[in-house]
């Protein structure tokens, strides 16, 4: 008997609006993603990726369909509790880092563990674990407008780590950095995926950064299609 | 990071309170003037009941009317008083100057004090006079200096020798007041226009035992000079003074009104700022909403941000308002005697601050926590 998807989707469709004028996105995605496993999402611009991964992350919602991650049906969560279940169960890696240009790299880093009931020694032992992950512990007191394009991606990175999520989603995780520190980015994405066994799901336009992930899902007019190479790991839902 | 948040745009953070300190400065200071209309009102005895001609005050009383008002039940002592309205020097020179029986005058008004001293040389003077101290510093008056009014009422020049110099009793006791005799005013009036204006009184006060009896006194009063060619009206001295700022309520509803509209401006102001501090942190909300914040969260982010700018600036409105309100009070203290911030107006300042503080947030917290995740991320790309 093999182990659970940590993500299945099953004919899942999405619209968006532009005007009176309705836009289908995600034709009846249907596939699912092994846990442990580290995928890119490519595909052009408008292509519905993105849209893919914030359905994935429970930040959007399915116009139908199933979107069912470590075991939840995330079309049948109320907002409430996607919020909660957002917080335990991932891990957000944005294209411009998202850090709240008024904390420390170390403030930021603590932000979701203040969701949590960790006692505030606990949650300092945390975060500098984390930052010492990504190589910032020097660095815990410095605000973003203080570090590189780089550093304040590897503060994104610990952030996305310090709760110990299943599942890290990335969106053009290196669309903004240099190609020295794309490269940085992509080896901590690839040691997180192989060390802690977290499930990457990443979208990218750079196939040097595709390169980095086990497999590669394209997207074109809200269809998917993947690379032969990589059939073991994302697979059709049903032919697994 | 409310407090980080709330100084992130120093200039603007910086103006924003500054408008708020402003604003709510303003609105103390007009709670003062407001303050300043009633203090009559304040000082006013519960038990001293003030008569006057029914018709209005610009009519006077005959003087004979004295002793059947003391006769009445329950009057324990009567004393009564002219308005003179002299001009000291220029007509700019304004303080309120009453002719008194002045033995009796400063028993019911015992807050009126003065040295035994003094006391003994204004009642054995005829032409002597006494004044508060705040008039006599105002115009660097001195005892033993010798005085001259204008008449308007009673035209010509009147020449008087100071007396005493007054302080008041409570802080609510008004210091620029200027008294002199009654019957020099009376022989005077005598000697220059002849008998038909004298012997004429503009209000007589009495002191009543008990205080709760004294709608039974002012009726008894009233009932003994009804249907006379001078009928009186007796009331309490609280309601003889707010008849008096009902004559000018339109003016008080005025300053009323602006110290209100000042607080509706700077909410304006603040919402404004508030909403823009919101728009432009959408993404911020939005990755905090990622993350597992919950809408409540941000709104609380918004409403302690507005709360902290708002607060802030009440409290330093509340300390700056004794400073500029003694330096105001100094400068006007000639048409305004009292101006002392009263202790309620701090407190309505705060309230002002506070309800400021949630209103201008309430729109943007709204927003905040209903912020679209997905588009507010795309916010920043």
């Amino acid at each position: 008997m093999s182990e659970a998807p940590a993500v299945r989707l099953v004919e899942v469709h999405k619209a968006y609006r532009r005007g009176a004028q309705r836009v289908p996105v995600l034709a009846g995605i249907t596939f699912d993603i092994a846990a442990g496993e580290f995928l890119a999402l490519m595909g052009p611009s408008g292509s519905g990726k993105s849209t893919l991964l914030n359905l994935i992350a429970g930040i959007d919602q399915a116009d139908s369909g199933d979107v069912i991650v470590a075991g939840e049906n995330l079309a049948r969560l109320p907002e409430r509790l996607l919020a909660d279940w957002r917080a335990t169960h991932v891990g957000f890696i944005f294209q411009f880092y998202n850090l709240m240009p008024v904390l420390t790299a170390y403030e930021n880093v603590q932000l979701p563990l203040l969701l949590t009931d960790l006692p505030r020694r606990e949650r300092r032992a945390h975060v500098e674990h984390a930052l010492s992950l990504v190589g910032l512990a020097d660095r815990m007191s410095h605000y973003p407008n203080e570090l590189s394009g780089g550093q304040q991606q590897r503060v994104a990175i610990a952030r996305a780590l310090i709760t110990d999520p299943p599942l890290i989603v990335a969106d053009e995780p290196t669309g903004d950095l240099d190609r020295e520190s794309a490269a940085d980015v992509l080896h901590m994405m690839q040691a997180l995926n192989r060390e802690l066994g977290k499930t990457i799901i990443m979208v990218t336009h750079d196939q040097r950064a595709a390169d980095h992930a086990h497999s590669i899902m394209r997207l074109d007019k809200g269809v998917l299609w993947s690379n032969p190479d990589d059939a073991a790991a994302v697979q059709p839902a049903g032919q697994g | 990071m409310v407090w980080r948040n709330a100084w992130r745009h120093k200039l603007r953070s910086a103006l924003t309170l500054l408008g708020l300190v402003v604003a709510l400065l303003a609105f103390g200071l007009l709670l003062t003037v407001v303050d300043a209309w009633y203090q009559g009102v304040n000082a006013s005895s519960d038990k001293r009941l003030v008569t006057r001609h029914k018709v209005s005050l610009v009519f006077t009383l005959p003087q004979n009317y004295l002793g059947k008002i003391r006769a009445v039940d329950g009057v324990r002592l009567t004393t009564y008083e002219n308005w003179f309205g002299g001009i000291y020097k220029e007509p700019k020179n304004f303080f309120p100057q009453f002719a008194v029986d002045a033995r009796t005058y400063l028993q019911v008004y015992p807050e009126f004090r003065l040295t035994d001293a003094e006391r003994d040389a204004f009642l054995r003077d005829r032409k002597g006079a006494i004044v508060g101290r705040r008039t006599a510093e105002n115009y660097g008056l001195k005892v033993g200096d010798n005085i001259t009014l204008k008449g308007t009422i009673f035209p010509g020049e009147w020449n008087f020798v100071l007396r005493g110099i007054y302080s008041g009793g409570r802080e609510s006791t008004d210091e620029s007041l200027f008294f002199f005799h009654w019957e020099y005013l009376d022989e005077t009036v005598r000697q220059r226009y002849g008998g038909r204006r004298t012997a004429q009184i503009g209000l007589f006060v009495s002191e009543v035992e008990d205080a709760d009896d004294i709608a039974r006194i002012a009726q008894t009063i009233d009932a003994q000079f009804a249907n006379s060619h001078a009928e009186t009206r007796s009331e309490t001295e609280k309601s003889f003074q707010l008849g008096f700022v009902a004559m000018s309520e339109a003016l008080v509803a005025a300053i009323r009104a602006v110290s209100y509209l000042v607080i509706l401006i700077i909410l304006a102001v603040m919402a404004n700022t508030m909403a823009m501090t919101a728009r432009e942190r959408r993404a911020e909300y939005a990755t905090l909403r990622a993350l597992g914040f919950a809408p409540p969260f941000l709104a609380a982010l918004i409403f302690a941000e507005s709360l902290l700018l708002a607060l802030a600036g009440g409290v330093l409105a509340v300390v700056l308002t004794y400073p500029v309100a003694a330096f105001f009070g100094a400068a006007v203290s000639k048409f305004i005697p009292h101006f002392v911030v009263g202790p309620q107006t701090p407190l309505l300042q705060m309230a002002a601050a506070l309800a400021v503080g949630l209103l201008a947030a309430f729109i943007p917290a709204w927003r905040a926590a209903r912020v679209n995740i997905v588009s507010g991320l795309r916010a920043v790309a």
